[in-house]
């Protein structure tokens, strides 16, 4: 997300938005208190945690789960819940945790 | 309809950093019918939860042409774009061949109260759109006040639970059944629960000529008070306690799209949500017990009509 503010010369006409979907720029990652972690070998790739995910937050290449788009999961958990319970691959972590993984 | 392997080939046409709050269904609800409609899409929207987050300046969720509309107003406003794109067709400023879908979306204080008006005007007028409501049963936008969808006996800001009154005094308003009256050709009930039911609605409706209504439920957990990550759960107890029948209405002709096997207690749906639950601690008035009767008896009207329309 750019922070830098536009001046008057750089303003489009009326404050107009100009960019579809630009909401891109904004990452709602910081909402998270739960993040998900794909357990690749257990998921079936039924896509359900894509269709029923309100961040479109599930990355899908060639039709296969890949993993997260976590600079815009919210962590609500709705993937893990709906994730078919016969394979589970789908759990929720706490972030802080997960962080200081990657930090180590 | 292509299978959602296919579907996920598809551009994303729903922006993620819209700041719906996180365990709120209504985006995917917005997602899925995107899909199903493309990029060739006019999208109007009541004032509400989604069109206020997906919205927010100088931001836009959208890559799809989007109306902001008033509260009231989201019909008309659509019904006015897709009367424009006939003229400019006909004038041939527009191919012929070319199909663009118009769709209005609502949630259930711009539909059921605020915009009914507009709503019933623009399917009597038989304009070629598709309306999609987005039930969560009050206005939660605004801080979950209640609304015409709103059940009884429900806990809001406006229908305080309390001792002189247990939540709200009156039953919901059957808006489906009232779009069903108005004799258009598509009408349909829907649950977030079950989105490829959801979204082959979406591609029927659209695919048929004239106006059409979907009625979605989309459990919202602030408003129902339950944690984040049941909002498809919620909505499938909904659908399996037959509060929620999903089914459809073409031409005239009712079918139901699921039937539960076994068909579990409104009290069962109730006991997950927050804003029943002075109601299942002491109901003098018999509150759940109404449910359930009013559940019995318009699960079995729905059946009656069912048996009706497959006989003529």
């Amino acid at each position: 997300m750019s922070n830098k503010l536009l001046n008057w010369r750089e303003m489009p006409i009326g404050g107009m938005v100009v960019r579809a979907g630009n909401s891109e720029e904004y990452e709602t990652g910081s909402w998270r208190t739960y993040r998900p972690v794909h357990v690749e070998e257990r998921c079936i790739h039924c896509l359900r945690c894509w269709i029923l995910c309100p961040d479109s937050a599930i990355k899908v290449e060639d039709g296969k789960m890949v993993g997260f788009d976590l600079d815009h999961c919210k962590g609500c958990g709705i993937c893990a819940a709906e994730c078919p319970p016969k394979c589970h691959a789908i759990e929720m972590k706490l972030d802080s945790e997960c962080e200081d993984e990657a930090s180590a | 309809m292509p299978s959602l392997k296919q579907m996920s080939a598809n551009p994303e046409l729903l922006a993620p950093g819209h700041r719906a709050c996180a365990g709120c269904a209504a985006p995917a609800i917005l997602r899925q019918a995107l899909h199903v409609s493309g990029p060739d899409t006019v999208v109007g929207f009541a004032t509400g939860c989604m069109e206020v987050s997906t919205t927010i300046y100088p931001y836009t969720a959208w890559k799809v042409p989007y109306v902001h509309c008033a509260f009231e107003n989201s019909a008309s406003t659509i019904a006015g774009a897709e009367a424009a794109y006939q003229v400019l067709k006909r004038r041939g400023r527009i191919p012929a061949d070319k199909k663009i879908n118009f769709i209005a979306f609502g949630g259930d204080g711009g539909t059921y109260d605020i915009g009914f008006q507009a709503l019933s005007g623009a399917m009597e007028r038989g304009h070629d759109m598709l309306y999609i409501c987005y039930d969560n049963n009050a206005y939660m936008n605004t801080g979950i006040q209640r609304s015409s969808a709103t059940p009884r006996g429900a806990s809001t800001n406006t229908s305080p639970a309390g001792r002189a009154v247990p939540g709200k005094q009156q039953d919901r308003k059957d808006l489906t059944a009232c779009m069903v009256a108005h004799n258009i050709p598509y009408v349909a009930q829907a649950s977030v629960s079950n989105h490829m039911d959801f979204m082959r609605k979406v591609e029927k409706a659209l695919a048929v000529e004239g106006p059409s209504f979907i009625n979605i439920l989309q459990p919202c957990h602030r408003g129902w008070r339950y944690k984040p990550e049941d909002s498809i759960k919620l909505a499938q107890l909904a659908v399996d306690s037959l509060y929620w029948p999903i089914f459809e209405v073409e031409n005239g002709k009712w079918k139901i799209n699921y039937k539960p096997k076994e068909p579990i207690p409104v009290a069962d749906w109730f006991k997950e949500q927050g804003r029943f639950r002075h109601i299942l601690k002491d109901d003098p008035e018999g509150v759940i017990e109404w449910h359930q009767e009013q559940t019995d008896r318009r699960w079995k009207e729905l059946l009656q009509r069912e048996a009706a329309s497959q006989e003529d």
